[in-house]
């Protein structure tokens, strides 16, 4: 019993009432930790248990979304590259496209994670943020292969990463803040009414162009603030300020605007998620 | 609360709502929304409530075993999921003390990808596990489970009784101080059942631990549970002995004297002729056992039924039938009086039939008669719902571990039907 005395320390008294279940939310919260990781390791081992090629899946769809955008951004539409090497384009469309899957992954996982462990919910108690928390766990695996990706398209051009590399995990948690924060929106409305499935889709799709993914923001001067309300303007110029350095700068104003509107997304995310919550398995 | 209470439940209610315009599409609800504001006087979510559990009160010691019982639909599985926070309640106050694990169904986030050893880890986690602890008591589980060679197998290619023991060793190594359990207690084979009411009974005994229990085989609740808390239409029927509550359950809505029941003001159904009025019946067993309620009959054991009828006129080709049920509305045995005893004409007045079951050889729980009489018009009299009784193992019973199979070994030997004015 030692161990369970380790999760419980005290032998706790729980009052359940209408409208009062969120007393020790965030502290069950960390007690269910163990839940958090057992569902991600789920969901990353039966994602490569049966794709006969595994990590290469994760690797297919953005090596011809750069083929696509080198193309159309930088062979057609003639969109500079920038202080890059020649014909380096494939390397902005590679760095722009890291934190896009991050987030796109991220998102959509998070968007269908309740619907998907509908059958855990009306079965068992948990704090329900574990599901999408725990959704983004393949997000990131996916991530990291991706980033073995670009490190030997960067090697191919000879671009080696300066001091800045160091700032990057921050942008990659702000990713995952933001994806999380639209996913908890979108998975909790899911639930109640299912056409948000159909959203996901088709907001990832306009995302990828309404977002500097395949071009640099600051190419584009007339539109800089209104791709600044994107919050992940802020997380792709970032992204390619650590990686490439150069002449990528960080824009002070996108910065701002993008961690006041994901802040905004996450905030209210949680908001309206925890204020759904007790509803779900009545409603699932 | 004083300090051995372990659950504490005090006006508990929830209110679902029906009938509600559906509106899980948004569509529906934009629908909705525009109705509205066309005409905003016809409110059309004229919701109608439905109350699973109302005003629900009552208190569990600690150590203590408590089955709760009552029909499909009486607000047990709603008062199970409030427990184990699921879902929350309308109103009400509920105190729990201690760690609670709630079983409401056996392989609760199995994933058939995975191994057996890693769904065990999967599951464990689920139901509240540390890994340590899962890691203290996997080879318990794996040996209880009796799956060792297949532990490295993906669960889709088991087979459902291993599935289901390996989801159920899981389980039964739960160590919480409030165990709340489903009706998940007879799974996998004969032999695997009587190994999991095993080790419940211990879970159960050992470490004063509260379990409550959600049943509907009154055998096991009788064996393992000391008190019972009785629900019905979502309110408490009653609290106290199992074996009252038991024979409250059973016999209950019609206040049954020991063995006899009037079905005069019994509800008909299938609009009879009336021809014939049913009046009332007796069960007489061959052999009453001690200690038995008066609803409980062994396995095996001769029954007669005496049936008292008034014919309102005269009636041809006089028909009687009895159907027996099981709770879940199976019909287990059928048997007619014309297999022995035609009767080509019958006069007006009142008759005695007695039906003498040879060897009441139905399966192990609760069974409900259903009588009806019949002529050449056609249905004279029918009662779906006429009595109940629970056969109970004898102790001459070779196979009391034939539980939950009801209805699907049934034999009753020489029927013998006797009509007398």
């Amino acid at each position: 019993m030692s161990e369970l005395k380790a999760i419980t320390p005290e032998v706790s008294e729980v009052v359940l009432e209408a409208g009062r279940s969120a007393r020790h939310y965030w502290r069950d919260l960390w007690r269910y930790r163990e839940l958090l990781y057992f569902l991600a390791w789920r969901d990353v081992k039966v994602r490569y248990k049966q794709a006969a090629l595994g990590a290469a899946w994760a690797l297919i769809q953005p090596i011809v979304t750069m083929v696509l955008f080198t193309f159309v951004f930088g062979k057609l539409a003639h969109m500079p590259a920038g202080n890059l090497p020649p014909d380096a384009y494939p390397l902005l469309v590679i760095a722009g496209l890291l934190p896009w899957q991050l987030f796109s992954a991220a998102f959509s996982g998070a968007s269908g994670s309740l619907v998907s462990n509908s059958h855990l919910i009306s079965k068992v108690y948990f704090p329900r943020l574990v599901v999408p928390l725990s959704s983004l766990a393949v997000a990131v695996i996916d991530f990291v292969i991706i980033l073995g990706l670009y490190a030997a398209i960067a090697a191919w051009y000879g671009v080696w990463p300066e001091w800045k590399i160091v700032f990057l995990p921050v942008f990659i948690i702000a990713a995952l803040v933001f994806a999380l924060g639209a996913g908890l929106w979108l998975t909790a409305l899911t639930v109640k009414y299912r056409d948000f499935r159909f959203i996901v889709p088709f907001l990832l799709q306009i995302g990828v162009f309404a977002t500097p993914v395949g071009y640099r923001a600051d190419t584009l001067p007339n539109w800089r603030g209104l791709l600044s309300m994107n919050p992940l303007t802020g997380v792709i110029e970032g992204f390619r300020w650590a990686l490439l350095g150069r002449d990528f700068e960080l824009d002070p104003n996108t910065l701002i605007f993008s961690t006041v509107s994901g802040a905004a997304l996450v905030i209210s995310g949680i908001w309206y998620f925890r204020s759904t919550e007790r509803t779900f398995a009545d409603v699932i | 609360m004083s300090a051995d209470i372990a659950i504490s439940v005090d006006g508990l209610s929830k209110k679902y709502r029906l009938g509600v315009p559906r509106q899980d599409t948004l569509r529906d609800r934009l629908v909705h929304l525009a109705r509205g504001l066309v005409s905003p006087k016809t409110n059309t979510s004229t919701s109608e409530e439905f109350w699973a559990l109302r005003d629900v009160s009552f208190q569990v010691k600690r150590g203590e075993v408590l089955g709760i019982i009552g029909r499909n639909g009486a607000g047990k599985s709603t008062l199970l999921k409030i427990l184990s926070r699921i879902t929350d309640p309308t109103a009400g106050r509920i105190s729990l003390r201690g760690r609670v694990a709630s079983l409401l169904e056996v392989g609760t986030g199995f994933h058939p990808e995975l191994t057996g050893r890693e769904n065990i880890f999967l599951n464990g986690a689920i139901l509240g596990m540390s890994r340590a602890e899962i890691r203290q008591k996997f080879d318990a589980i794996v040996a209880f489970a009796e799956v060792e060679r297949f532990l490295d197998t993906a669960v889709k290619h088991y087979s459902s009784g291993m599935y289901v023991r390996l989801a159920f060793a899981v389980a039964a190594h739960l160590e919480p101080e409030i165990l709340i359990v489903d009706e998940v207690l007879a799974v996998g084979d004969a032999a695997f059942q009587q190994k999991c009411m095993g080790k419940i009974h211990s879970i159960a005994a050992g470490d004063g631990r509260t379990v409550l229990l959600v049943s509907h085989n009154m055998a096991s609740v009788q064996q393992l549970c000391p008190t019972v808390l009785r629900l019905a239409s979502g309110e408490v029927a009653g609290h106290g002995p199992a074996l009252a509550e038991i024979q409250g359950y059973l016999g209950g809505h019609r206040r049954a004297k020991e063995r006899q029941f009037d079905l005069n003001g019994q509800r008909r159904t299938l609009e009879p002729r009336g021809g014939a009025r049913l009046q009332a019946v007796e069960l007489r067993p061959n052999a009453s056992a001690t200690g038995l309620g008066p609803w409980q009959l062994p396995f095996g054991t001769e029954l007669t039924l005496q049936f008292t009828i008034e014919l309102l006129h005269a009636l041809k080709q006089l028909e009687l039938g009895i159907g027996i049920f099981t709770l879940q509305g199976a019909e287990a045995v059928s048997t007619l009086s014309s297999w022995n005893n035609p009767i080509a004409e019958a006069r007006a007045g009142i008759y005695t039939v007695e039906v003498r079951f040879g060897s009441l050889g139905l399966a192990l729980g609760p069974f409900r008669f259903g009588v009806g009489v019949s002529s050449d018009r056609g249905l004279e009299d029918y009662i779906s719902d006429a009595f109940e009784i629970e056969v109970v193992p004898s102790e001459k019973s070779l196979l009391p571990k034939l539980r939950s199979i009801q209805g699907a070994i049934a034999r009753i030997s020489e029927v013998d039907w006797r009509i007398r004015s």
